[in-house]
């Protein structure tokens, strides 16, 4: 599956005027990434397509979901990626990659009919054609960067992440390895923004990509939900809600936000609404490469957190009750700020 | 299917049935819709219709598998991923059957904040999908290309509700929704925003909640919180005021324009509806109760059968469910466990009904004179008759109002049943006055009606959520904050759940044993819609919809773009990853000429 990267020692081509976006959501999947990206806003989809942004080359999608054309006049844009007549592509994966290895016949997921054969042509095959072709090919959502929910313990598909299929170690024709933007589904304004970035890279106007070990933006996911939640200062003065509906932290019920890389509470959804335990709900883990296994059952507490919320409980409580009597002094008013005819601010008449 | 794609002149497969030139054409992928369907038909250009449609699906998940042994409290986190676009109704429809297996009731406040939520994505996903995916079939671009004719006649006409809409010809409406470039298409891709906004208010993130629990919803019930949901709810009201009437003036132009348009998409009415929004005074989520809280729901359940209603009783709803095999790639489980032989009331539960379905995937090879698609037919049996009906959703808004209407139970401030018509007010807003709209049922079960309906629909979820903001707001003056019940896992228990998708029915069958999953099986809308041949040779709706619809499209075999089948698949709002496989093969025309009895029409 590897593929011997070329461009990364050329000289410097000429930016392209047109980049395109081809995008696969046969993956095992809900559309959910895609249905996600309508929802952006910085950028928004429209921002992109329409050349609202300063330098960016234009840019052509073609995704299953919004698209004015159906059937062979969609499917003849992943044609002319193949051949290379559509020009540079952005290849976006959306779902978990089956395994389509351990059956006889039949597929678990595809896309478009062979015309030869009449049978449905296999969404790994799809990839095998395009990923290798693309400037750069990104994993949309838990379910591509890492298998997600379809990938779950006793599942009958064999699924995994696209880097898991490709290879880790994998580079695309623009000499980059799978980028990951997880999430299930994707932070609409997390994959955007990384479109965006990628745009600009193409565009000569911004440096590689910076990813981390799991192939992912750092800039994104490079905190931990815990870092940015809004009932962290819960944790810290170890006040824990003991039931669904309570505004304190979480963790007891069964939030991870202290050990999972995401920016949703920092973030929101979107126009910073929502954003998981800002809102009440628990963090399930759902950007992360062990999801959903490792976090099951969602509702009990993280066997970890145990020991840290029994530590910041111990000192939390003394803090929360130093920080009482504080915050009832300040909670009142200087006693100079009265009506009547005396001034006891301190203030003096100078006399000269 | 295998030899169709080669170009085979002039060859009769059987001399018995008279010849018809029979073009084949296939759609794979459909655009524009959630998930991968393929449509195949068969084209009698000369008679100018449909002769035959076969809908095929290309994704096999193995939800009901792999959620085998799993903790009965994780099944809405993990159902909810079934569906990209209305994955928070299979969350919250998990939560209900949850409710009924654990035995809990959520506070009245907690049940309105789901009813919020709810609302608001019927309000989103009806927007964009009407206005960003099925409103491309009817903009400015696609007229052109398919119906000059119509394009022309579209210049000439005035918009009646023109004052309302700002519009003045049917053809500025349909410029406006050209993608991207169309104001109108802008606009709307915008407030599908604002609505998803509200969603987040309440359900944390879209579209896999994360506040959903057994017992209630984690949201903290804040005055703040329901200050941003009103602010918005009122732009949404005011946006309806004008959408309603664009939609009417632009579809009642297909009717005038093109005679006959009616035809489009048209099947018999066979309508499910399993209910919407439960009202916490009455709804106990007990199995037995299950008839009377299911008929005060704020969506009434019902089937609709040629126009009249058969039951609104969820009981009867649910004890008449049959899964049956089909044209499907999996293996029958007449050997496996019947994990449930009577419902709590005594009632026997049939072998094929969700609750004892066993699935065993059996991938193979796509034959559409065999199997051809992963997904199942589900069916409802007519006791009056013994049959085993095709229910449809009409995409959910249709057989929600028209089952709704038909019970005449709902009224609230803002909404009226009345037997045969649905009345949905909406309260003054910032620019427009009070304004009363009403959907009243239709002559028919088409594909103009099912986007009409579509509409209103949008209007009926806005009405509704102000008497939730109401009844939600009274509860939190009044000190019940509460939004959660606390509950204990069972180890033997049996549960479901009946909600609405945005497109359609939903139910969700649980059995626990061991206090673990034993079984579970989700009946999302697009199986209903989209699935194959059953057993008995019936034709899934959107097969049955397509075959017989007319052609109007003016682009002969060459150039065709089949945008008549178009409407009529996308009037079903397909969402496969439900789990439809339609089979629209590709726009590839073959020069094929083929006996009407293409595959087997009863196959299996």
């Amino acid at each position: 599956m590897s593929f011997e990267s070329s461009s990364a020692k050329q000289v410097k081509p000429a930016p392209p005027t047109d980049v395109h976006i081809v995008w696969i959501t046969a993956g095992l999947g809900c559309d959910g990434d895609s249905v996600s990206i309508t929802a952006a806003e910085q950028p928004s989809i429209e921002d992109v397509l329409l050349g609202a942004i300063p330098g960016l080359p234009k840019v052509h999608l073609h995704n299953p979901v919004l698209a004015y054309e159906v059937g062979d006049e969609f499917m003849q844009f992943y044609y002319d990626a193949e051949s290379g007549k559509l020009g540079p592509f952005v290849l976006v994966v959306e779902g978990s990659i089956p395994n389509e290895q351990i059956k006889k016949e039949g597929y678990w997921a595809a896309v478009g009919t062979d015309p030869k054969s009449g049978q449905p042509i296999t969404t790994c095959e799809w990839i095998d054609r395009l990923a290798p072709k693309s400037v750069a090919t990104i994993a949309i959502g838990t379910c591509a960067t890492y298998g997600g929910i379809h990938a779950m313990a006793g599942n009958p598909t064999g699924a995994m992440g696209l880097a898991d299929y490709l290879g880790w170690k994998w580079k695309s024709a623009g000499g980059l390895p799978v980028v990951n933007v997880p999430g299930c589904p994707v932070q609409p304004d997390n994959f955007m923004e990384t479109v965006l970035y990628l745009l600009y890279q193409v565009a000569g106007m911004a440096p590689i990509i910076p990813l981390d070990e799991q192939l992912r933006p750092t800039w994104l996911f490079g905190k931990t939900v815990h870092e940015g939640c809004d009932r962290a200062g819960y944790y810290e003065q170890g006040d824990f809600a003991l039931e669904y509906g309570s505004p304190k932290c979480l963790v007891k019920l069964g939030c991870w936000g202290p050990v999972v890389n995401c920016n949703v509470t920092k973030r929101g959804w979107m126009r910073g609404i929502g954003g998981c335990p800002n809102v009440g709900g628990i963090c399930i883990g759902c950007t992360m490469p062990g999801f959903p296994d490792k976090f099951m059952p969602f509702m009990d507490e993280p066997p970890g957190g145990r020991i840290s919320t029994a530590a910041s409980g111990a000192y939390g409580s003394i803090i929360r009750a130093l920080r009482a009597i504080t915050n009832s002094t300040v909670n009142k008013e200087p006693k100079w700020r009265h009506p009547g005819k005396e001034l006891t601010t301190g203030y003096q008449v100078e006399r000269h | 299917m295998a030899t169709s794609v080669l170009p085979q002149t002039g060859k009769a497969t059987s001399p018995s049935a008279p010849k018809r030139d029979l073009v084949e054409m296939n759609w794979d992928p459909i655009t524009r819709i959630v998930g991968s369907l393929g449509i195949f038909t068969k084209i009698d250009f000369a008679n100018r219709e449909v002769a035959e449609c076969y809908s095929t699906s290309s994704i096999f998940r193995g939800y009901s598998i792999f959620m085998k042994g799993k903790d009965p409290r994780d099944a809405h986190f993990i159902t909810s991923r079934i569906c990209g676009i209305c994955g928070d109704n299979h969350a919250t429809c998990a939560v209900y059957a949850q409710n009924m297996a654990f035995g809990c009731r959520p506070p009245a406040l907690g049940e309105w904040m789901i009813n919020l939520g709810e609302a608001a994505e019927y309000m989103f996903d009806h927007c964009l999908y009407q206005d960003n995916l099925v409103g491309v079939d009817f903009c400015e671009n696609m007229v052109k290309e398919t119906n000059p004719g119509v394009w022309q006649k579209a210049q000439n006409t005035s918009a009646p509700n023109a004052d309302k809409h700002g519009f003045k010809t049917i053809a500025d409406i349909m410029t406006s929704l050209n993608p991207f470039t169309g104001d109108f298409y802008r606009e709307t891709l915008q407030m599908s925003r604002l609505t998803r906004e509200m969603f987040c208010l309440m359900e944390g993130r879209h579209v896999h909640p994360s506040t959903l629990y057994p017992g209630g919803i984690g949201t903290a019930a804040t005055i703040q919180v329901f200050t941003d949901f009103a602010v918005r709810l009122s732009k949404y009201a005011e946006f309806m005021k004008r959408v309603l009437p664009l939609h009417d003036d632009l579809f009642d132009f297909f009717y005038e324009a093109l005679p006959g348009y009616e035809k489009v998409g048209q099947r018999r009415i066979l309508l499910g509806c399993w209910g919407s929004f439960n009202d916490p005074e009455y709804c106990d989520y007990t199995y037995k109760n299950m008839g009377d809280w299911g008929r005060k729901m704020f969506v009434t359940p019902g089937v609709v059968v040629d126009g009249k209603l058969v039951t609104n009783d969820l009981v009867d709803i649910n004890i008449n469910m049959r899964i049956l095999l089909g044209s499907s790639f999996y293996d029958s489980w007449a050997n496996a466990e019947t994990f449930v032989k009577k419902d709590p009331l005594g009632n026997a539960i049939h072998r094929d009904h969700p609750w004892n379905q066993t699935t065993i995937p059996r991938p193979q090879k796509r034959d559409f004179a065999g199997n051809y698609t992963w997904v199942m037919s589900p069916r409802w049996l007519d006791q009056r008759t013994g049959d085993h009906l095709a229910l449809d959703t009409g995409g959910g808004p249709i057989a929600r109002l028209w089952s709704t209407a038909l019970s005449g139970l709902v009224e609230t401030e803002y909404l009226k049943a009345t037997g045969n018509s649905v009345k949905i007010r909406l309260p003054k807003t910032s620019l427009k006055p009070e304004v009363e709209f009403e959907w009243k049922v239709p002559q028919w079960s088409n594909a103009i009606e099912r986007d009409r309906a579509r509409t209103y629909f949008q209007a009926y979820a806005c009405a509704a959520a102000y008497h939730f903001l109401d009844e939600a707001i009274k509860e939190l003056y009044a000190g019940r904050t509460k939004t959660w019940s606390e509950f204990t896992v069972p180890d033997e228990a049996i549960g479901c759940g009946f909600h609405e998708a945005v497109r359609g029915v939903l139910s969700h069958h649980v059995v626990i044993r061991d206090g673990k999953i034993a079984n579970y099986h989700p009946y999302p809308p697009t199986p209903w819609n989209a699935n194959p041949r059953d057993i008995y040779g019936t034709p899934g709706p959107y097969e049955d919809a397509i075959q017989n619809t007319p052609i109007f499209e003016e682009n002969g075999p060459d150039k065709f773009k089949g945008i008549d089948i178009m409407r009529a698949v996308r009037s079903f709002d397909p969402c496969l990853p439900c789990g439809v496989h339609m089979y629209n093969g590709e726009t590839k025309m073959l020069e094929t000429r083929h006996m009407p009895m293409f595959g087997a029409q009863g196959s299996k």
